[in-house]
Order: structure tokens, then C-alpha cells, then sequence
């Protein structure tokens, strides 16, 4: 039986080590929690344009996370944050940003859709649904044209997967062998279209099968199991064997957008993912029935609040772009 | 502590709305992500979501309340212990003029932020001994020498290593630097040039040869958004070092797919440079500067110049800058201004026109952004009259920013309405003679010259 009654989901993927649970609890919580406050500010004014949430896919990027080292590049979509926060970026870098502030990671000039890190090998940030694949696999070339065993993560979603470049992609990959893990997070729906209603092929896990991609169906709900699926795909990339294709089965709680009117699915639904399938309850379940004490979850999210109040605090004091940054960063200098 | 919960703007545009109805009443717990209440704005009804855990207080606005302006209190929320109590004081305390507004300052007028000077001219340095060659040689040598140079640069394509180029341009380059330098891809232009700008981003240095400039529609997503944007959008991070190149332009009788300048598309993008080479010492000295430029350069080549000779620098070393003009030759009563493969119909229009006794001044403008203004200014101020001169569409194209130039900043000047020349508004056709009728030479140069002179 569980412990919590929030969450009845358990894992079936291999047991982690206390700390492991620990870091990925207070990972998952960090991005939960930021990307809570980011919808607070979106609703206050403070964050304009658009702004994606991650909320309820959290055990993808931090799953992933675990496995990855020093060198290994990320890039993804425009639903973006929680891969920042994973590949090592500032909170409070990641929050300005949002806010349009200088002390945002692009000094004000990205926004929520474009935001880079070349010290976190973190290469944005994409609005064009699809574009990050291509990108992500130049990436993966680059790791190779260099001779070194570092894999690249290119994250997108089931509806990015209709796009054509991805192919394009998923050819040039295998042809080459390079290192890339394609992750596709389907989280059931392309904006308001369900899967159902864009996809004809229903088990995207099989889409690198025409170039020969090793790939792998996971629960990513499931730390544990998503966890597992990105050591074995990293492993099988670093080796040299080519890319590895994971369809993470997810789910977000939020609109497409904050300006989502969720018409296109039943709030009941929401909900019962929520109550049976959370990422963050489902990890807390496992820890508590491992033996880890409740006082634990306690100080991790006293910790990720103070973090995230910090990120908000900085993010509303930090001030405007100069005018002068309007002219900046459009050539390099030559 | 007890705190205000905001009425949100749901969307960009979103300034007020109306709250349809409450899903939680005044006593009710909520946690994170709980649907608090409706909101409907003209163009949707959204939910509200409890964005921290809590009690509700008590609710400010009730159901059914139109105009409820962004950032207006509707309900309190309070913490874990505390009573209603607690709800008025934080409702007491919030100082209305306050609130949770941002008041964005607002920039002056943005034209009085002057943009930075570009392409200061300066004379060409005398690289001494030539030889002549080709322009498809030009190329080729420029490639190897900058491969040589350094080993992040790397040349992609389709054809580009055992075919040897589907023009030739990479012959030999294959058997000198091996497969894992010159790479041949699949056709699949939208995926080798996302790959490449990937690379690129990460430091490295490809060149991209489209078999033609027309395929580059294919990938235009990532030379526009991915490749001259990341810098400005990483906030000077990220640069993209990398190079597009391959025939522009009409060749002959390859019909209206094949055959047209994609000048004015790609010289429209800030954070792109774009350069137009006309002799094979451009070919040379341009693509050897692309290469090295730490940013997206598009190298507008033009299939039937790649087999014709021109002398050519010798020195290991020449290389030319990107944003300079040449003049080819001088003159005194018009300017004409060309690029590419029209710069030697200007010549041949400057010896017609010297047969008449006019003295036609021949800009080659070898870059189209930066575009040299300060080259072709000078020079209108000493013919008083200007002729742009190329093969593209005329609508919005190079041409209008020639003429806008000269009228801009040359305007008193000026002895005559600047002319433009240029392909005929139309999609190529194939046949030998309509073809012919479609394209700019030195007659129709010759007559817009005399048209000025004349009124």
C-alpha cells in the first residue's frame, strides 16, 4: 500500500540510491516550484509574451539529468525551463530572463522561449517547433568531429514529431552514428491536438525504425524508469553505437501556453494524473517506503522555496536592459 | 502569511476580464494547480489555477463581475494556521496605487538609439603579382586554404566530396582532407543545414554548399531563425560561424525554379552577412573572409561566372574585406552600380556609353550586406546621377535600397531620379529567346543612362 494517498502510482523501474532520490526529488521540486512561481508572474504582468510551463513532465528532464556529465549538450523547444534548471542554470538567471531583465541569461533580449548556456552546454531554447532537432543532431556531429565521447540530448514533443526535419534528422544521425539521444516527450498533445488526432503512427518509439535507431518506450512518470531508459541510451551513445531514440510517455498539467483556454480535454483527466501518476509523488512514495523520513521532504521544499523566492525577488529587481543592448549582440565583431 | 491572490492575465494581450464563476469558496483548502475559479475574456474562457497551497480567506469580486482589470485582488489566500482574520488585514494593507503592476518605462522614441556605423571605406592594398584563373578555381582555392588553416572548418553538401561538386567548385578537396572534412549528405537540405548551424553553434566552422541557391528555400528556417538570431537572442553568447554558398542567379535555360537572386531575401535579415563575388580575386578574397567570419555569411556565387578567368592575387595570404565596394572603373557623369554576373554588363554598358562620350563610374558593390553607402554616395556626389544594375526582381529589391541610398543621403546632388535596372518581373522562362528578353544587358543599362541625361 502506499503511504501518501496522493499518489498510488509505484515505480517498476530499479531501486536508486538515497542520495540519487534525494537530488532527483529536490530536482523535480526545484523545476515544479519555479515553474509555479513563473505562472504567478505571468498572471502579475511581470513575464509577457508566451510562457510554457513544465509542470507534470518533470521526470524527464531530470531523469536524464542523472545520467548525464560534464560536456554532454542539451537543447530542446520553447518549453524550456526545467531543462535549464537541470543543466545547472541559475534560477535566478533563468526567472530575470522571463522578466525581461539584464540579469536574465540573454540579458533581456530572449525571453521564456530563448535562453542559451555555452558554459552549461545548454544550446536553448527553440520557437520554431522541430528546428532544435535538426540543431540537436548538429550537436551530437559536433561531439563526434571533435572525438570525444560526449552525447547530445535533443528533447522535443510528439507534436514536433510530424515535422519532416526530424527525419531528416534521424538519417543523418544513423548514417553518421552520431552520439544523440532523441527524447521525445509525449505529453498527448501538440498544443490543443491529441496524439490520436495528429499522429498515424501510434507507437512513436517505432518512428527510428526505418534508419535502424535503437529506441525504447518508457514511463516517464517514472524517475526510476526513465532514469534507467537514459543510462541505458547514454551508455549505448557514448560507445559510439549512434543515436537512441526514448518516447517518454508524460503529461502536463498546464495549458499549451498560459494563454490556453484547455478546451480539448476533460479536467477529470487532468486530475486523475495528478492524483495517481505525479512524478514528484510517486518518487516521495518510493522514499518513504525505502525509509527516508518525512522530515526530509520538509527541508528539501523550505530549501527550493527559498530558492524560488530568490529567483522571483532577483528576477523583479533586477533592472530593464540598457538602451544601448538594442544595437548589441546582432554581429560579432569581427 | 496571508496573501492576495491576483486576478492574471491569461494571454499577451490580455488587460481585464470578466470572472464567470468561483470553483472554490471562502474556507476551502487548495494546493498548487487547483482550478480556483473561470475567467472569460472576449475571446476565451480560462481557468484560474491556485498557484501555492492555502486557504482560501475570502473572496473579493463576486461571480459574474465584468472589466476586472489585470492585477486587481479577487480572493485571499492564508497559510498554514492562520483565521479569516487575517484576510482583511492583508486586504487593509495593500496599498491600491501599488499593487502588483509593473509599470514597464517605456523607451523613447527607438529612432534616436543610432545604429552603429558599418563598412568604412578604405583604398584597396595592392596584393601584387596575379595569375589568372577561374572563378570556379578561386573557390576551390579559397576553400582549401582556409581548410588547411584551420581544422574546425569543414565542407558539407550534396556532391561536394566523391562527385567532386556538382559544379566542380570542390574538386580535388576530398583527396587532400579526407571524408571527415568534406562531407557528402543525403538531399535533404532542411536537415544538413540544421545539423551544420548545430555545429556551428558549438564552435565549429562548416561551410554549407547548396547545389544551387534555390534549395536554400528549403532550409531558410534555420539560416533565418537558428542561424542569425541565436547570437542576439543568447544575448551575444552564442555566434554562429558559418557559411552558406552556391550558385545564385539564372544560369541558362534551367527555367524558373533554377533561375533566380536570392539577394535581396537573405540581405534582408540583420545578423546575416551577404556578399556577391564578381571576379574570380572577389571569389577568392570574399570566400576566404566568410570563412573566417565569426558569423553567418551567404556567399551569392553565379554558375556562369565559375568558368570565367580573371587575374587573381597570388599571395598566400590575400584575403578582401567583407562590406567594401570596388570601383571597376572611373568615370564622371553617371554612377552605375552592379553586383555578381551584372557587373560585367555595367562594363560593357560603360563602353557603350564611352562611345557616346559618357563617363559611366562602375561600382561593384562585392558585398550586399553591409552594403558600402559610403562608396556609392561619394560617388554619386561626383556623377550626380545613379544606375543600379541587377538581375533579381525589381520589387523590393537591391535596386529600391540603391536608390533609396542615393536619395537618402545624396539627395542635393542629384541630377536626375536614380534608375533602376533589373530582371524582368516574372517567373524565368524556359525558352532560348524568352529567356533572353527576361534578363538586364548592357542596352537597357545604356538607354536608362540616356532617359537621364535626356530629361
Amino acid at each position: 500500500m502506499d503511504e501518501t494517498p496522493s499518489a498510488s502510482g509505484r515505480s517498476n523501474g530499479p531501486a536508486l540510491s538515497p542520495e540519487t532520490m534525494k537530488r532527483a526529488y529536490r530536482d523535480m521540486l526545484l523545476v515544479r516550484r519555479f515553474e509555479e512561481k513563473a505562472g504567478q508572474l505571468y498572471g502579475m504582468g511581470l513575464i509577457g509574451g508566451f510562457c510554457h510551463l513544465y509542470i507534470g513532465q518533470e521526470a524527464v528532464v531530470v531523469g536524464i539529468g542523472l545520467n548525464m556529465k560534464q560536456g554532454d549538450k542539451s537543447i530542446t523547444s520553447y518549453r524550456d525551463h526545467g531543462q535549464m534548471l537541470v543543466a545547472g542554470m541559475t534560477p535566478r538567471g533563468v526567472m530575470a530572463e522571463l522578466t525581461g531583465r539584464s540579469g536574465g541569461y540573454s540579458r533581456g533580449k530572449g525571453g521564456s522561449m530563448h535562453m542559451f548556456s555555452r558554459e552549461k552546454e545548454f544550446y536553448g531554447g527553440h520557437g520554431i517547433v522541430g528546428a532544435q532537432v535538426a540543431l540537436g543532431t548538429g550537436l551530437a556531429f559536433a561531439n563526434k568531429y571533435r572525438g570525444t565521447d560526449e552525447v547530445s540530448i535533443v528533447y522535443f514533443g510528439e507534436g514536433a514529431s510530424a515535422q519532416g526535419q526530424v527525419y531528416e534528422s534521424f538519417n543523418l544521425a544513423a548514417l553518421h552514428k552520431l552520439p544523440c539521444i532523441y527524447v521525445i516527450e509525449n505529453n498527448r498533445y501538440g498544443m490543443g491536438t491529441s496524439i490520436e488526432r495528429a499522429s498515424a503512427s501510434k507507437d512513436l518509439s517505432r518512428n527510428g525504425e526505418p534508419w535502424g535507431i535503437a529506441s525504447r518506450k518508457v514511463d516517464g512518470m517514472d524517475i526510476f524508469a526513465v532514469h534507467e531508459a537514459a543510462q541505458e541510451a547514454i551508455e549505448y551513445c557514448r560507445a559510439g553505437k549512434g543515436p537512441f531514440l526514448l518516447e517518454m510517455e508524460t503529461y502536463r498539467y498546464r495549458g499549451h501556453s498560459m494563454s490556453d483556454p484547455a478546451k480539448y480535454r476533460q479536467r477529470a483527466e487532468v486530475e486523475e494524473m495528478r492524483r495517481t501518476r505525479d512524478p514528484i509523488e510517486t518518487l516521495k512514495a518510493e522514499m518513504l517506503r525505502s525509509g527516508i523520513e518525512e522530515s526530509v521532504f520538509k527541508d528539501i521544499e523550505t530549501d527550493v522555496k527559498a530558492i524560488v523566492a530568490d529567483a522571483a525577488e532577483f528576477a523583479q529587481t533586477s533592472p530593464e536592459p540598457d538602451h544601448s543592448e538594442l544595437w548589441t549582440d546582432i554581429l560579432v565583431e569581427a | 502569511m496571508a496573501s492576495l491572490i491576483l486576478m492574471p492575465a491569461l494571454s499577451p494581450t490580455m488587460t481585464e476580464g470578466t470572472l464567470a464563476r468561483w470553483l472554490k469558496a471562502a474556507g476551502e483548502a487548495v494546493s498548487a494547480g487547483d482550478v480556483i475559479a473561470e475567467i472569460e475574456t472576449d475571446k476565451a474562457t480560462m481557468e484560474v489555477e491556485a498557484v501555492d497551497e492555502g486557504v482560501i480567506g475570502k473572496t473579493l469580486v463576486t461571480e459574474g463581475t465584468q472589466n476586472i482589470a489585470v492585477n486587481t485582488p479577487i480572493a485571499v489566500l492564508l497559510a498554514e494556521g492562520e483565521d479569516a482574520a487575517a484576510a482583511d488585514t492583508v486586504v487593509r494593507s495593500a496599498d491600491p496605487t501599488a499593487g502588483a503592476s509593473v509599470a514597464i518605462e517605456t523607451s523613447a522614441d527607438p529612432g534616436i538609439v543610432e545604429a552603429p556605423e558599418v563598412a568604412q571605406a578604405e583604398n584597396d592594398r595592392d596584393w601584387g603579382e596575379t595569375s589568372e584563373i577561374t572563378v570556379r578555381q578561386a573557390l576551390r582555392d579559397a576553400m582549401a586554404a582556409e581548410l588547411r588553416r584551420d581544422e574546425d572548418v569543414f565542407l558539407i553538401g550534396e556532391e561536394v566530396a566523391q562527385y567532386q561538386g556538382a559544379y566542380k567548385v570542390s574538386q580535388g578537396l576530398l583527396d587532400e582532407f579526407g571524408e571527415k572534412r568534406v562531407i557528402d549528405t543525403p538531399i535533404t537540405e532542411h536537415g544538413f543545414t540544421g545539423m551544420a548551424v548545430g555545429a556551428a553553434l558549438t564552435g565549429l566552422k562548416p561551410i554549407v554548399e547548396f547545389m544551387t541557391m534555390n534549395f536554400s528555400l528549403q532550409a531558410v528556417d534555420h539560416i533565418i531563425n537558428s542561424a542569425a538570431k541565436t547570437l542576439y537572442m543568447s544575448g551575444g553568447q552564442m555566434g554562429c560561424p558559418i557559411v552558406f554558398r552556391g550558385p545564385n542567379g539564372a544560369a541558362a535555360r534551367v527555367g524558373a525554379q533554377h533561375s533566380q537572386c536570392f539577394a535581396s531575401w537573405f540581405a534582408h535579415i540583420p545578423g546575416l552577412k551577404v556578399v556577391a563575388p564578381w571576379s574570380a580575386a572577389d571569389a577568392k578574397g570574399l570566400l576566404r573572409a566568410a570563412i573566417r567570419d565569426p558569423n553567418p555569411v551567404i556567399v551569392l556565387e553565379n554558375e556562369i561566372l565559375y568558368g570565367q578567368k580573371f587575374p587573381c592575387p597570388v599571395d598566400e595570404d590575400f584575403i578582401l574585406p567583407i562590406g567594401r565596394a570596388k570601383i571597376e572603373r572611373e568615370g564622371t557623369d553617371v554612377t552605375l552600380v552592379a553586383f555578381s554576373i551584372m557587373v560585367g554588363v555595367a562594363l560593357e554598358a560603360a563602353a557603350l556609353l564611352a562611345e557616346e562620350g559618357i563617363s559611366a563610374e562602375v561600382i561593384n558593390l562585392r558585398s550586399i550586406r553591409p552594403l558600402d553607402t559610403e562608396t556609392i554616395v561619394r560617388s554619386v556626389k561626383k556623377t550626380n546621377r545613379i544606375v543600379s544594375v541587377e538581375e533579381g526582381w525589381p520589387v523590393a529589391g537591391i535596386g529600391a535600397e540603391i536608390c533609396t541610398v542615393a536619395v537618402e543621403q545624396a539627395f542635393d546632388w542629384l541630377d536626375a531620379p536614380p534608375a533602376r535596372v533589373c530582371g524582368l518581373d516574372l517567373p524565368m522562362p524556359y525558352a532560348a529567346n524568352l529567356e533572353k528578353l527576361a534578363l538586364p544587358k548592357p542596352e537597357w543599362v545604356v538607354d536608362a543612362v540616356r532617359k537621364q541625361l535626356r530629361d
